[in-house]
């Protein structure tokens, strides 16, 4: 009977959260169409979901899992590559090889991502980030060299001349239905189980929680999401190049998540889109003349905010449409129990 | 075979200087459990400033060297009472993540015009080049230099931990801190002096390679800061021995690979060893196993 409740409350809760994103792309579309948002910051918006979708995957794996992850980059660049191979040698532009494109560019980084999470998954903290960030150092390795494997890849010089196909209508939807499937995974019992192992792994262990299992569950979902926004970004940005998935790219993301608040994902998404309008605006902000000064500012807000609010900005919480249902108190009296003594 | 113990040569160059920056990067963590990324950054600095001093101000080599390393002694004690300390409580990845800040702070004010510039810059070398050939090994002045200015200091620094007062500090409060204070330890003031010293050794590393690798530049400090940082996790982090012996396989196998594999796999070779290590040994070659306790 509880359980009926729940249902009937998240679903009240998912029917708002669709009004919400449906008033988000009405307004959004509506600012497009009349170029009051200008097909640049129409790019930046776009390049914002993106970053959005990858960071609610490292969200998964770091923020309610607890498995520090200093290679998410290399995911992104894994699921860009994949699918830019598809449009480049099948795709040219065909709107069903593009939608092809998307789950090969997931599925290659979850595949990847399981591979290499079996065995360093078993790593704690500093040390399976340092792990993971030398992984994506290999990556990248790999990247710059990919032309003597297929030259389709480009080796250091990237790629360019990739197909535009990825349009603000099939971005923003890519981005609701990660929202909508983070959020389901995070509330579900592999969510809490997830939780269970960022919380106290030992405890987890003794709960009977599988901790091998579903660490690598959260990794390899959160991957292919960092595969599904690379697979996108490659269709919204004509030029692919190795730098652009390089270990600071995974500090950006890493960065965005700690920013919003660990364990929140309504914190993630709103430092993600909030930080890429931030970069943006400061090269607006400053003009030419002062544009060296962008990274100073960067960093010099980075550390400000993080020494203002370490917890991050949303400090594990969520906004109520994000948050799971409230635990219904179990009715009926409470029996007699002992003294707590002294 | 000469080409061979050449190679291994080179490779002992670079990892004593791996090994340098590497001490900075376990002392910290041993206290702290902090991987400072700035660390590469205030290394940076340190060459800067040494080049500054050997090429622009004319001082003698020593003098830019220990210049060097009390600016950027200053600078590590400055970034830890701004960024660092007031996060002390905080979860770990907060300073982690004022760390990455301060570090992306020092590369861009270090690029900016009136301070560095960011350009590379040529190293004009205080003293010419002179080829040894002994035994069909060839080594330089420039190796013989690093060898003994890392040994020198290698040297200090274990008698200084090992044999002083402010050392046996150092080791009390990387065992627990509050122990430490409740046995009358100050341990802000032993975590600066750890900055300082950490820094000031990445200062000199920072003089040696610009010397070494006559080439400096404000993002100069990234990829030799995670390779110094990987040497020390592969040593066993927060053991002074096993940095330098992580820095010196780091160095090996990095000059190794570029002379015998294709070039462009080096990173990816030592990173590659780094996993494999961390695989059969979670806490380095060097590092004792601790039973999780609940």
């Amino acid at each position: 009977m509880d359980m009926g409740k729940k249902t009937k409350m998240n679903l009240g809760k998912t029917a708002v959260l669709l009004l919400i994103t449906l008033a988000v792309y009405v307004v959004m579309k509506a600012l497009l169409i009349s170029s009051i948002l200008s097909s640049y910051w129409g790019l930046v918006l776009d390049q914002a979901l993106i970053t959005t979708i990858g960071a609610l995957g490292l969200c998964i794996i770091y923020g309610f899992s607890g498995q520090f992850s200093l290679g998410h980059a290399a995911f992104y660049g894994i699921g860009a590559y994949a699918a830019a191979f598809v449009s480049k040698t099948y795709g040219h532009g065909s709107m069903a090889w593009f939608l092809l494109a998307l789950p090969v560019g997931a599925l290659t980084a979850a595949l990847v991502a399981f591979l290499i999470g079996l065995p360093i998954l078993r790593l704690r903290s500093d040390y399976l980030g340092i792990a993971t960030l030398g992984f994506g150092i290999i990556v990248k390795v790999g990247m710059d060299n990919s032309n003597r494997l297929l030259p389709v890849l480009g080796g250091a010089t990237g790629i360019t001349g990739l197909p535009q196909v990825a349009g603000f209508d099939i971005i923003f939807l890519c981005t609701v239905m990660t929202v909508l499937l983070t959020r389901n995974f995070v509330q579900s019992s592999y969510g809490r189980a997830c939780t269970a192992i960022r919380d106290d792994e030992i405890a987890a262990d003794i709960m009977g929680i599988d901790t091998t299992r579903y660490k690598v569950l959260a990794f390899v979902f959160g991957c292919a999401l960092a595969g599904l926004a690379g697979a996108l970004y490659v269709h919204r940005y004509p030029f692919l190049h190795p730098s652009s998935f390089d270990f600071l790219k995974s500090f950006d993301f890493l960065l965005i998540v700690v920013l919003g608040g660990l364990g929140s994902m309504s914190g993630t998404i709103i430092t993600s889109i909030a930080w890429v309008f931030l970069l943006e605006g400061l090269r607006f902000v400053l003009g030419q003349q002062f544009l060296e000064f962008r990274g100073v500012i960067y960093a010099l807000i980075l550390v400000v905010i993080i020494l203002l609010r370490p917890q991050g900005i949303f400090g594990g919480k969520e906004v109520s449409v994000m948050a799971p249902p409230k635990a219904i108190p179990a009715s009926g009296k409470e029996g007699p129990h002992a003294d707590p003594g002294n | 075979m000469e080409h061979f113990l050449d190679q291994v040569i080179n490779g002992l160059q670079l990892g004593f200087m791996y090994a340098l920056i590497a001490l900075g990067y376990t002392m910290v963590y041993g206290i702290i459990k902090l991987i400072n990324f700035a660390h590469g950054d205030v290394f940076m600095v340190g060459a800067f400033i040494g080049y500054y001093g050997f090429a622009k101000w004319g001082m003698p080599l020593p003098l830019a060297v220990i210049t060097a390393m009390a600016v950027c002694a200053i600078l590590g004690v400055v970034i830890e009472k701004i960024a660092y300390r007031p996060l002390r409580y905080a979860p770990t990845i907060s300073v982690l993540i004022s760390a990455l800040g301060v570090s992306l702070f020092l590369e861009y004010f270090c690029s900016l015009r009136f301070v560095f510039g960011p350009n590379y810059r040529v190293v004009q070398r205080p003293f010419e080049e002179v080829h040894w050939v002994l035994g069909g090994v060839t080594f330089n002045n420039i190796q013989v230099m690093v060898a003994v200015v890392v040994i020198i200091m290698l040297l200090l620094l274990q008698y200084m931990i090992y044999r002083t007062k402010i050392g046996m500090a150092m080791r009390t409060v990387s065992f627990d801190h509050d122990a430490a204070r409740l046995m009358g330890v100050n341990v802000d003031s032993v975590i600066s002096v750890t900055f300082a010293i950490g820094s000031a050794l990445a200062a000199a590393g920072g003089v040696l390679f610009a010397i070494a690798y006559p080439q400096i530049q404000p993002f100069m400090g990234i990829m030799p800061g995670l390779k110094a940082f990987t040497a020390a996790v592969l040593g066993g982090i927060g053991i002074v021995p096993g940095a330098v012996l992580g820095a010196l396989i780091m160095g090996q196998v990095e000059t190794l690979t570029a002379a015998y594999l294709p070039t462009q796999l080096r990173d990816a070779i030592a990173f590659a060893i780094l996993i494999i290590v961390l695989m059969v040994r979670p806490t380095g070659i060097l590092g004792k196993n601790k039973p999780e306790k609940v």
